[in-house]
């Protein structure tokens, strides 16, 4: 199929960026939307010119490393999963698709569609995790008995791959569901109880002071979540630090 | 608790707790406007009551009026911090995907629900104040004295068209801001569980169902009077 790209270039965090059209031809519908990317990159290399920057990893939708904002959309149109398993069947043959970066001042442009996302592991450090005292006597985890359904939901909330594509989907580019999913991947198991009150507090302390919005519960995170993170994980962060701020 | 009220999510639960608060107070509203279709005399004595019980009018009221300006104002204050949080905005949007339009225009309809609100409050309530507090006429009486004023004052609002036309605008908004605000408000509180799908149901019927109540009143008393 032939297309027509309107991608967002920009040359640095300083310099003004603007939309620049492209043309691609003979894509194959099999493509993923990456291998679609790395053919206009191709085309823009051998003619001399300056390919487009975008992020990848693992190309199998597990690190959360790749993003793009397409057609109006975060990792595109459809649904539960990451723009490297996009496929090109999505499109039709003369389609113009546009293509950004994840939009947000908490996720400033680097180049091109990269943005820096480095303020999601500043809250994970502000306190997404446990700690375990290497003593020499530490319990083995599955000597600790954790019902079925608090297992399967903290293990639903522990499949965020923090890629944010929330914060991008989000009118107001609240990291909600991130922090939600991080907060409750914990605050379900018995080994998250004794950071619980510091942790969200702290965890929505460091998301507020990076500068990303509040939550309205539009349900577009929900939505276009690659990993179907679910609501429920906003709510439960939201009585968590509730509980938190009443403990002192 | 300063620095809970200071969070986002301090926040977010301070705007659900006054919404729910109001969505209470709309329902006791509706209730009392009913009566004015059913049975005139009752309505007076329950408006009088309302008008001149001193717990409703110097503890409920003003804590009514506080929810009302606080549930605008930090609606407006959030609005505008939400608008820091991108300020470049996408070329190309599809917002329609994946959420309603009532949940991403929260601050229109809220807006135009102020509109309202301001009218609303010049048409009933300010004279209501002037008459009781200024004036100093506690009586409830029509000026001639044959009986209570609240019903014949809420008939005569409702003569003009245009009135009438205004305030059916102003509840399908009320409306459009419920179908969004009603469920919204619980999951802000936390409340996210196996009754947040029976939740949902009864969600769209008080969110249709109270506005609907409200313009059905207004046309009653346009049409039989």
């Amino acid at each position: 199929m032939n297309l027509t790209l309107k991608i967002w270039r920009q040359k640095s965090p300083e310099k003004k960026g603007k939309m620049v059209d492209y043309k691609v031809t003979d894509i194959s519908e099999h493509m993923s939307f990456l291998e679609m990317m790395d053919v206009l990159n191709e085309q823009l290399i051998n003619s001399g010119e300056e390919p487009v920057a975008f992020d990848h990893d693992c190309r199998e939708g597990i690190c959360g490393m790749c993003s793009m904002y397409i057609n109006g959309e975060a990792h595109g149109p459809d649904r539960g999963v990451t723009t490297c398993q996009l496929h090109m069947r999505m499109f039709k043959d003369g389609d113009t698709i546009t293509i950004e970066p994840f939009r947000a001042t908490a996720f400033p442009v680097l180049k091109d569609l990269v943005v820096d996302r480095s303020s999601f592991d500043r809250i994970q450090h502000a306190g997404g995790y446990i700690s375990v005292n290497t003593s020499g006597n530490t319990q083995d985890a599955n000597a600790t008995p954790i019902s079925k359904h608090d297992a399967d939901e903290a293990m639903d909330a522990a499949t965020c791959i923090g890629c944010g594509a929330c914060v991008a989907s989000c009118k107001n580019s609240s990291a909600m569901l991130f922090v939600g999913a991080k907060v409750s991947q914990y605050a379900l198991l018995p080994q998250g109880q004794v950071e619980a009150v510091d942790r969200v507090k702290n965890m929505v302390a460091q998301m507020d002071l990076e500068g990303f919005g509040n939550c309205t519960n539009t349900g577009a995170c929900e939505v276009e979540c690659p990993k179907g993170i679910s609501l429920e994980n906003i709510a439960r962060m939201n009585r968590e630090f509730l509980s938190a701020n009443l403990k002192g | 608790m300063s620095g809970f009220f200071n969070s986002s999510i301090g926040r977010k639960i301070a705007m659900a707790l006054s919404a729910l608060f109001l969505m209470f107070f709309l329902l006791q509203h509706l209730a009392i406007n009913i009566l004015s279709v059913f049975s005139p005399d009752t309505f007076n004595e329950v408006s009088h009551f309302m008008g001149t019980n001193p717990l409703v009018q110097y503890a409920l009221q003003p804590v009514l009026l506080f929810g009302v300006i606080f549930h605008f104002v930090m609606g407006f204050i959030l609005e505008i911090k939400n608008k820091k949080a991108r300020t470049v905005k996408y070329a190309k949007n599809n917002g329609a995907a994946n959420s309603t339009w009532m949940s991403r225009n929260m601050i229109y309809s809220g807006l135009f629900i102020l509109i309202f609100m301001i009218i609303h409050f010049l048409d009933f309530w300010i004279p209501e104040i002037n008459t009781k507090y200024i004036v100093g006429d506690m009586s409830g009486q029509l000026p001639n004295g044959e009986g209570f004023r609240y019903y014949e004052e809420l008939v005569h609002k409702f003569e003009p068209i245009w009135r009438v036309a205004l305030y059916c605008i102003g509840f399908v908004f009320l409306s459009l801001h419920l179908l969004h605000g009603f469920n919204s408000a619980f999951q802000s509180v936390g409340a996210n569980n196996k009754y947040t799908k029976g939740l949902k149901t009864f969600s769209k019927i008080y969110s249709i169902g109270i506005p609907v109540g409200f313009i059905l009143i207004a046309l009653v008393h346009h049409i039989c009077h």
